[in-house]
């Protein structure tokens, strides 16, 4: 066997441990980066090789957490690629707009900063008050982070000028207090959003939904497992119900193929044929 | 320049300032039916724009396109990391992307590529340094090497910027040094010579 094998194998058994210790599933995800992660868990946890996770990761959870926020660690910011929500605005909102009850189910929040810009969008469409907008994540440390509505002014004057870019009409300070180096969204947008826990790999459907996005998360699956939650997408979605992925992720390597048609093909927006 | 298996797979380029011009001499020479994919880090800015490989795929025989991610890896493509992604090589020929934290400040990173690329194919990998002003690609380019893989560096007194392929060469004192217009001679007689094989 040659060294790379066995380095699969090493980290194979790895994730088995992972697995049935805490019934968090990594086998299908994009073996080259997963690779990177734990590298940069090792440097962290001050080891040399992957199987050395292994007895500290079964006894100890606080490193499995650890794990855990090193996998899920996503760089997501406010308005992350305006060019995206200002079609989403074009595109999907006068559809939105017809019916009078909908629902959106933004799968891979992380923290939520997407979730909130989404629901600023909405309010100043005049259609907040009729979304229900579930956002959930596999992470329930950036989940708690999501629900605080709570973040680092640091990069704010970015999150301004792409909430413009993004077709923002008013000023983005309307919708969040000042606490020294952090902003606090208003009570009427967290209140907006249900942040609640869901593991892509291994939970159910999530119904009726009229838009789902999923930006970015895609490119951590391997092709089986984006087939799979492809999928479950497209039983959560209702008949004509919009699907959003990531600039570079796609559909068309996919089953899903047929039974979308494709609204943007730059910002991969896609909506199911009736 | 033979490496043990004598048979190479992939070719991986990483180029930062003065990457355009040095693309699009090397790629308007390769023929379209180039018989080796080609993946290709430029650093350039992040934003959702993808003229890089729309103007040298206008002026080139050979196709050159943006990475999709999961595309498979065809022979006679070149292919550009897209902006603001780090872009992987997977087992069983395609590609992966990747947002994870900026590698030298950069994203896409060549060590990135690199690493990635060197775990794959092993000793069939082929790894070029061109122009740039950082550092970006020397630890890939050692890994490249390490596991068996050849090694290729811009002649930094030939380059229009020199400190990546400087740090490259500090790096990995192997690594043959060559001209813009020799790598590119050296890639088609690479293609030829193997192409003649099958």
């Amino acid at each position: 066997m040659e060294l790379t094998e066995i380095a699969d194998v090493e980290i194979d058994t790895l994730l088995d441990a992972i697995r049935r210790r805490y019934d968090y599933d990594f086998s299908q995800y994009a073996r080259s980066s997963l690779k990177r992660r734990i590298n940069g868990l090792l440097i962290k946890e001050r080891l040399d090789m992957p199987y050395q996770l292994i007895p500290r990761i079964l006894y100890d959870e606080e490193v499995f957490n650890r794990f855990l926020s090193e996998l899920s660690v996503t760089v997501t910011e406010m308005y992350r690629d305006p060019e995206f929500f200002l079609d989403i605005v074009k595109s999907i909102f006068p559809v939105l707009e017809t019916y009078p009850y909908f629902k959106i189910w933004h799968a891979g929040c992380a923290t939520g900063e997407e979730a909130y810009s989404l629901a600023i969008l909405l309010k100043e469409a005049g259609l907040l008050n009729r979304a229900k907008i579930y956002a959930t994540d596999y992470n329930n440390k950036s989940i708690d982070i999501a629900k605080q509505g709570i973040y680092s002014a640091e990069n704010i004057e970015l999150s301004k000028s792409s909430y413009l870019k993004s077709g923002g009409k008013h000023d983005f300070s309307d919708y969040y207090t000042d606490h020294f180096e952090a902003i606090k969204f208003n009570d009427e947008l967290k209140k907006s959003i249900t942040f609640a826990y869901h593991n892509l790999v291994k939970d159910g459907v999530f119904g009726e939904m009229n838009l789902i996005i999923c930006r970015n998360v895609f490119i951590y699956f391997d092709k089986e497992l984006q087939d799979y939650v492809l999928n479950l997408f497209n039983e959560s979605a209702t008949s004509k119900g919009f699907l959003c992925l990531g600039n570079k992720e796609t559909i068309r390597f996919s089953m899903l193929k047929d039974k979308y048609n494709i609204l943007s093909e730059s910002n991969s927006i896609y909506r199911k044929k009736a | 320049m033979n490496n043990a298996a004598g048979e190479i797979k992939c070719i991986v380029i990483g180029v930062s300032a003065g990457g355009f011009e040095a693309l699009s001499y090397l790629l308007t020479q390769l023929p379209a039916d180039f018989s080796l994919p080609i993946a290709i880090v430029q650093h350039r800015i992040a934003d959702n724009e993808c003229y890089l490989a729309q103007y040298l795929n206008m002026d080139s025989d050979i196709e050159v396109r943006d990475v999709v991610d999961k595309e498979a890896i065809h022979s006679g493509v070149v292919y550009i990391a897209p902006p603001d992604y780090h872009l992987l090589i997977e087992r069983g020929d395609y590609f992966s992307l990747s947002r994870d934290e900026k590698v030298n400040y950069s994203r896409p990173s060549i060590d990135v590529l690199f690493e990635s690329a060197a775990d794959i194919y092993q000793q069939a990998c082929l790894a070029i340094i061109l122009t740039g002003k950082n550092h970006d690609g020397a630890i890939g380019l050692a890994k490249v090497v390490a596991a068996g893989g050849t090694a290729i560096v811009q002649d930094p007194t030939t380059a229009k910027a020199s400190q990546m392929p400087t740090a490259a060469i500090r790096n990995v004192p192997s690594a043959v040094v060559l001209t813009l217009t020799e790598i590119t001679r050296y890639l088609i007689t690479l293609a030829d010579k193997q192409q003649s094989f099958l």
